[in-house]
C-alpha cells in the first residue's frame, strides 16, 4: 500500500508471537503474501513475506528493539506500493519510498526513528497543469493528457492509469481544464468513469506493463573514455561493475549518473555508504547537466537505503527504483538506474530468508536468488510503451563480491543474465589506473549494434579504430609476459614499440581522472580524436623505426608524451591538431 | 519487575526461559546466579511464553536455580562530559575507581541511522603528522578510516602516534568559531586486547597527558568475550554525545576488531544459525555497519565522530571476511606491510593497497595545497612502477634496465627510506610533506611527470636535482 492513502482499509488485526531482528510472526492475522502492515504499538511499517497456517511471518522496515509479543499487528490489506506523480525527482527516498527530508523534519532530529511515516510524493503541493488532449478526444491506457512542470528539466506527462482500461480499448475525455493542482485532485474525467489525476499508485514488485521488449541500438553515452570507446552500453541495455572494495565501483556509478545522456537518473544506494549518498546530494543540485546546462539534480531521484539503515527496506528499495524507472520510461523517457550495491540487497534477502529458516542454497543464499537477479534486469530494456511511446530502462548494478572473488554467486548469477561486463581490478586499482577497468576482461555484448550509432554521429571508422586499439592492447599483454622474464631491452625494436604505444593507450587513453574538471567527461568526438592520436604517433613510430631510426631516440621524443596531457584539455580540437602535426614532424626529423 | 526461576536451557553464551509476559526485543536483562553474583545480558529472541537471552559475562555459574529479571528497556549508555578523563570497563562501569558518574542523559546504545540527508560530506583534512598518511591516503574529520594489520605488528604505535598529533591546520578567518566550541576528544574502545597492549596505551596517554581529554573503555583478553558486542555500542554512543551534543570533535580507537568479530561468531555458533563464509554470520556486513557507519558530521552540529578501527587480519589475508566486509564499509583502510616491518620502517605502511577516499574532497588549494592531489598520483604512480621493477631486476639485473628504469628504483628506495620511514616520534606538517613529495619526484624526468599539471611542475620541481642524478647514473 502506498502511505499517500489513508490506512482505513484496514482489515483485521492480528497478535505479535515472537520477534527476531527483523523477522515478526503474528497470530490470527487476515493478510495475503505482500500485503503491508503495521506492526506493534509504535506502528512499524512491514511487509507480508510468509504465510503458514495461523503464522504469518513480516519482514519488518523499522527496527525492531522493544517490540514484543502480545503487541499488535494491522494489515493495510494492501502491496507494498510507490507513489508515483510529480516530486519523484530532486527527492531523496529511504528503500520504502519514505522522503528522507520529510522526515527530518517530521522527527526534528537528524537520525532516523521509528513509526514516522510519510507520503512518496508531497500531496499538497499544486503544480500548473497543461493539457494535451481536449475533451471528446479519444484515449487509451497509458496515454498523457496532459503535462506539468516538474523541474526545469523534465516535463513530467500525466498519464491514463495503465489498469483504467483493457488493452486497446478507448474512451473519450469528458472533462478537462487547465490550471493549479495538488496530485489528488481530478484532472481529467473519462467517458468510462475514470477520474485522472496526477497520482498514480503501483505495486513495487510487478513490472508496469509494455507493449514489446526492443533490440537497443542507442548506445548510453557516458563520457567515459573506456566505457563508450571500448565497451559501451545501450540505452535500455544492462551492465554489471563488480570488484573489490575500493576498486571504483561508486565513483563510476556516480560518473554515469552525472554524465550519461539519460534523461532521467534513478540512483539506488542500496546498502552502502551514508557519505556517498550526502555527496550525491551536495553535488547534484551545483552540477550542470552535460545536456543542457540545469542542475543535474532536476533529472535525478535518489533512493538511499545505507547499510546501517534496516534491512529489510534494503531488500525492497531496488524494486521502488525500478517501479519509478519504469514510470518515467512509460512516459517516452530514456532512464537510467544505478543501482549500489546489488551484492547488498542479496545479501538482505539472505539475511530474511535464513531468519524464515528456508532452506539455503549455494553460500547461504536463497535458492530463488537467480530469480530474482533476473527478474530484476529483465524490467529493463528498451520498451515500446502501451500509450505507443518508445522509452528505455537502463541498469547498472555493481556487485561487491567477498574477496573480490567473481566465482561467487551474485556475481556468477547477474553474469548470466547482463550484457554489459566492467570487471574492476585490485591491481589497477592499488597503482591508482582509474578507471580501474579490466579491458582484458570486460566486455560489452552490444558493441556491434551500437557501432552504427557511433559510426553515423560521430566518425564512420569508429569500430575499425576500436580494433585497433583491441589489437594492440592484446599485443601488449602477451609481449608483458616475455617483459616479466627478461626485461623491455630484450625485445625486438618493433616489439619495444609497440608497448609504447600501449603504454600511452593506457596511460592517456583509458585512464580517466573523474576529479579533474575537464578529464571527468570525454564526449565520444573526443574519445575518438584521442585514439587518432595515439595511432598517428604509432605510424609515425614506425615509419622511423623503418627507416634506420633507433627505438631509444624515438621513444625519447618531446612531442609524444603530450598525449597524456590531451584529457585534461577543453579546448581538444585544436590540440590535438598540433599535437598530431609536431609529433609527425619531430619523428620525420630523425631520418 | 517480575522474577523469575524458569530458565530451561543454557547453551554457550544463550540462556533460554520461560516468561508470562511479553518480553521486548534487545531488552536488558540481569541474571542472579544462587551464588549471589548479578550478570547481564540482553533478549536476542522474543516468543510468546519463551526468551533466548545473550548473557555478556558468560554463562558459568548459571543454574536453573538463576533468577532472571527483564529490566524492561533496551541497554543504555550513561552519558556526560563528565566521562573524560575516566577509565570504564567494557559496560560501562569505572573502573578507575574515581567517583561515581551522575549522567546527564542515558542513551540507547543500538543508535538509531544518521538520516543520510542530514549528515554533511567530510571534507576537513586533519593533520596526523605522518606523511604515509597526509600526503598518499588523507584523513578527513568525520571519517572512517581502519588500521589493516596483523599480530605482532606496530599498529598501535600508529594509532597512537596518530592520536598523539592529529590536528586541524587553523585557516584563516572562521578559527573563532572553531576554537571556542570545538574542542578534541579521544575515546579508545579496546576489546580483547592484552593487559599488556593495554598498558602500552595508558602509558601513552598519560604520558602526553592525553588521558584528561579521553574516555577509555576495556575489554580484555580476559574478559567476557560477548561483552565485546556491547563495548563498541558503548564507545560510540558516548562519541556521538560529545561530538553532536558537546561539540567536540572525537577521535575513536577501536582495538581489536578482529575480537569483536570472533565474539559475534561465538553467539551465532551458540544460536545454531546457518553461518556465512568461514563460520561468521551473514549478517556480519550489517552488524559491522551499524558500528562503521556512526562516524561522521552532521549538519548544523559542530562535532565530529572520526574512527580508526583496528583490525589484525587472520593469516595477514585480507580476503578474509573481517577485513573484507570493513573494506567494504569503511572510507579506505591504512594497511600496516609485515615486509616494511621487518626492513624496519617506520610506521610501516604500505601506501599502494592503503586509500583514503574522502581525500579527494579533503586536499587542494585552501585545505592542503593545490598540488596536492596531482603529486599524489604520480607518486603512487612512480612507486608501483619501481615496485613492479624490483621485480624484475631480481632476475636481469640493473644493468639491463633502461635509465628511467632505474629512476623508478631509487624512487622507491628512497620513496620508502625518506617518505615512509619518518620515526614513530617525528611529527611533519603538510608542508613538509608535500615538499618532501617534490624531492622525491623531481628525481625523475619532467616529461615522467604525466599525473601532475604542467603549472605545478614549473612551481616545485627541483631542476638541479635530477641534472645531478643524470650525472651521477651516468657514472
Ligand atoms: N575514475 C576515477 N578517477 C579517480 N579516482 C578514482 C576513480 N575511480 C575510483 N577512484 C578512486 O578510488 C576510490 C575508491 O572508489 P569507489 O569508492 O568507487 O570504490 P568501490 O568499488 O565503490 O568500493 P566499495 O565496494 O568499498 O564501495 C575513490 O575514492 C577514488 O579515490
Ligand atoms: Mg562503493
Amino acid at each position: 500500500m502506498s502511505k499517500a492513502e489513508s490506512t482505513e482499509t484496514t482489515v483485521e488485526d492480528g497478535v505479535i508471537q515472537s520477534v527476531s531482528g527483523p523477522v515478526v510472526s503474528a497470530r490470527d492475522l487476515d493478510a495475503r503474501m505482500n500485503d503491508v502492515v503495521y506492526v506493534g504499538d509504535e506502528g512499524l511499517m512491514g511487509e507480508v513475506i510468509e504465510i503458514e497456517g495461523n503464522i504469518t511471518t513480516v519482514q519488518v522496515y523499522e527496527e525492531t528493539s522493544g517490540v514484543g509479543p502480545g503487541e499488535p499487528v494491522e494489515n493495510t490489506g494492501e502491496p507494498l506500493s510507490v507513489d508515483l506523480g510529480p516530486g519523484m525527482l530532486d527527492a531523496i527516498y529511504d528503500g520504502v519510498q519514505r522522503p528522507l527530508d520529510v522526515l527530518e523534519g517530521k522527527m526534528e532530529s537528524p537520525y532516523l526513528d521509528r513509526g514516522v511515516d510519510a507520503p512518496g510524493i508531497d500531496l499538497e503541493k499544486e503544480w500548473e497543469f497543461e493539457p494535451t488532449v481536449e475533451v471528446g478526444d479519444e484515449v487509451g491506457r497509458g496515454d498523457v493528457v496532459g503535462v506539468v512542470e516538474e523541474t526545469v528539466t523534465i516535463d513530467h506527462k500525466v498519464m491514463v492509469p495503465p489498469d483504467a482500461l483493457e488493452e486497446g480499448e478507448t474512451t473519450e475525455v469528458t472533462a478537462i481544464e487547465a490550471g493549479s493542482f495538488d496530485v489528488t485532485e481530478t484532472v481529467a474525467e473519462l467517458a468510462n468513469g475514470t477520474d485522472v489525476s496526477m497520482h498514480q499508485e503501483w505495486p513495487v514488485r510487478e513490472a508496469r506493463p509494455t507493449v514489446e521488449k526492443r533490440t537497443p541500438r542507442q548506445p548510453l553515452v557516458s563520457g567515459q573514455r573506456i566505457l563508450d570507446g571500448l565497451f559501451p552500453i545501450a540505452k535500455g541495455g544492462t551492465a554489471a561493475i563488480p570488484g573489490p572494495f575500493g576498486s571504483g565501483k561508486t565513483v563510476t556509478q556516480h560518473q554515469l549518473a552525472k554524465y550519461a545522456d539519460a534523461d532521467i537518473i534513478v540512483y539506488v544506494g542500496c546498502g552502502e555508504r551514508g557519505n556517498e549518498m550526502t555527496e550525491v546530494i551536495e553535488d547534484f543540485p551545483e552540477l550542470e547537466d552535460p545536456a543542457n546546462g540545469n542542475p543535474l539534480m532536476a533529472r535525478t531521484s535518489l533512493i538511499a537505503n545505507t547499510s546501517n539503515m534496516p534491512v529489510a527496506a534494503r531488500e525492497s528499495c531496488i524494486y521502488t527504483g525500478i517501479t519509478i524507472a519504469e514510470y518515467y520510461r512509460d512516459m517516452g523517457y530514456d532512464v537510467a538506474l544505478m543501482a549500489d550495491s546489488t551484492s547488498r540487497w542479496a545479501e538482505a534477502m539472505r539475511e530474511i530468508s535464513s531468519r524464515l529458516e528456508e532452506m539455503p542454497g549455494e553460500e547461504g543464499y536463497p535458492a530463488y536468488l537467480a530469480a530474482r537477479l533476473a527478474q530484476f534486469y529483465e524490467r529493463a530494456g528498451y520498451f515500446e510503451n502501451v500509450n505507443g511511446t518508445e522509452g528505455s530502462v537502463s541498469a547498472i548494478g555493481a556487485v561487491s563480491p567477498p574477496g573480490g572473488d567473481f566465482s561467487e554467486p551474485v556475481t556468477q548469477n547477474t553474469l548470466r543474465i547482463v550484457k554489459t561486463f566492467w570487471a574492476l581490478d585490485a591491481d589497477l586499482a592499488e597503482r591508482r589506473h582509474f578507471p580501474s577497468i579490466n579491458w582484458n576482461e570486460s566486455y560489452s555484448l552490444y558493441k556491434d549494434q551500437l557501432d552504427p550509432w557511433f559510426e553515423e554521429h560521430v566518425e564512420e571508422d569508429w569500430a575499425e579504430k576500436r580494433q585497433w586499439a583491441v589489437d594492440i592492447l592484446d599485443e601488449e599483454t602477451e609481449l608483458q609476459e616475455i617483459v616479466q622474464l627478461v626485461g623491455k631491452d630484450a625485445l625486438p625494436d618493433d616489439q619495444q614499440l609497440t608497448l609504447e604505444v600501449a603504454r600511452y593507450l593506457r596511460e592517456a587513453y583509458l585512464q580517466q581522472n573523474a576529479f579533474h574538471p575537464v578529464d571527468t567527461f570525454c564526449p565520444p568526438e573526443k574519445t575518438y580524436l584521442m585514439l587518432t592520436t595515439i595511432e598517428t604517433f604509432h605510424d609515425e613510430a614506425f615509419d622511423a623505426l623503418e627507416a634506420g631510426v633507433p627505438v631509444e631516440d624515438i621513444v625519447d621524443t618531446e612531442a609524444a608524451p603530450r598525449i597524456n596531457r590531451i584529457g585534461v584539455q577543453e579546448d581538444y580540437e585544436e590540440y590535438i591538431e598540433d599535437l598530431k602535426s609536431a609529433i609527425a614532424d619531430e619523428l620525420r626529423s630523425l631520418y | 519487575m517480575k522474577e523469575y526461576q524458569t530458565i530451561t536451557e543454557i547453551s554457550g553464551p544463550l540462556v533460554y526461559a520461560e516468561v508470562d509476559e511479553a518480553i521486548g526485543y534487545d531488552e536488558i536483562v540481569e541474571i542472579e546466579t544462587a551464588q549471589g553474583e548479578t550478570l547481564r545480558g540482553q533478549v536476542l529472541e522474543s516468543s510468546e511464553g519463551v526468551v533466548a537471552i545473550q548473557v555478556f559475562e558468560g554463562t558459568s555459574g548459571i543454574d536453573q536455580n538463576a533468577s532472571v529479571r527483564f529490566l524492561g528497556e533496551t541497554m543504555k549508555m550513561p552519558v556526560t562530559e563528565d566521562l573524560l578523563g575516566r577509565v570504564l570497563d567494557g559496560s560501562g562501569r569505572p573502573i578507575d575507581g574515581g567517583p561515581e558518574i551522575v549522567p546527564e542523559e542515558r542513551q540507547d546504545i543500538v543508535g538509531a541511522a544518521i538520516n543520510p540527508y542530514s549528515r554533511e560530506y567530510p571534507e576537513e583534512f586533519i593533520e596526523t603528522g605522518v606523511s604515509a598518511i597526509d600526503g598518499m591516503n588523507t584523513l578527513v574529520r568525520g571519517q572512517k578510516l581502519p588500521i589493516f594489520s596483523s599480530s605482532g605488528q606496530p599498529h598501535s604505535e600508529l594509532a597512537m602516534q596518530i592520536a598523539r598529533q592529529a590536528s586541524v591546520p587553523e585557516e584563516e578567518g572562521d578559527d573563532e568559531e572553531d576554537e571556542e566550541g570545538s574542542e578534541f576528544a579521544v575515546i579508545f574502545g579496546a576489546m580483547g586486547i592484552t593487559q599488556e597492549e593495554a598498558n602500552e596505551f595508558m602509558e601513552d596517554f598519560e604520558r602526553t597527558g592525553a588521558l584528561e581529554r579521553s574516555v577509555v573503555f576495556m575489554n580484555l583478553a580476559d574478559d567476557p568475550a560477548v561483552e565485546r558486542t556491547v563495548t563498541p555500542r558503548m564507545v560510540l554512543t558516548t562519541a556521538e554525545y560529545l561530538a553532536f551534543e558537546k561539540d567536540y570533535h572525537v577521535l575513536v580507537i577501536l582495538t581489536d576488531m578482529t575480537n569483536y568479530c570472533e565474539a559475534l561468531r561465538e553467539i551465532g555458533a551458540a544460536r545454531e544459525e546457518v553461518p556465512g563464509r568461514r563460520g561468521y554470520p551473514g549478517y556480519m556486513y550489517t552488524d559491522l555497519a551499524q558500528l562503521y557507519e556512526r562516524a561522521g558530521r552532521i549538519e548544523g552540529r559542530e562535532g565530529s565522530v572520526t574512527q580508526i578501527p583496528i583490525l589484525t587480519m587472520p593469516g595477514d589475508d585480507d580476503t578474509h571476511p573481517i577485513p573484507d566486509l570493513t573494506g567494504y564499509i569503511t572510507e579506505g583502510q591504512i594497511y600496516v606491510d609485515p615486509d616494511l616491518n621487518s626492513q624496519g620502517l617506520q610506521p610501516p605502511v604500505n601506501v599502494l593497497p592503503s586509500l583514503s577516499r574522502l581525500m579527494d574532497d579533503g586536499i587542494g588549494e585552501g585545505l592542503t595545497r593545490a598540488d596536492h592531489a596531482d603529486l599524489k598520483d604520480q607518486m603512487f604512480a612512480a612507486y608501483a612502477e619501481g615496485e613492479d621493477l624490483r621485480d624484475l631486476v631480481n632476475i636481469v639485473g640493473r644493468e639491463a634496465l633502461s635509465d628511467l628504469d632505474n629512476k623508478y628504483l631509487d624512487f622507491a628506495d628512497r620513496f620508502e627510506a625518506e617518505f615512509i620511514d619518518q620515526g614513530f616520534d617525528t611529527n611533519r606538517d603538510i608542508e613538509e610533506t608535500l615538499d618532501l613529495g617534490w624531492e622525491l619526484v623531481s628525481m625523475l624526468p619532467k616529461d615522467a611527470l604525466n599525473r601532475i599539471d604542467e603549472e605545478f611542475i614549473e612551481e616545485y620541481y627541483h631542476e638541479d636535482d635530477s641534472e645531478q642524478q643524470v650525472v651521477e647514473s651516468a657514472d
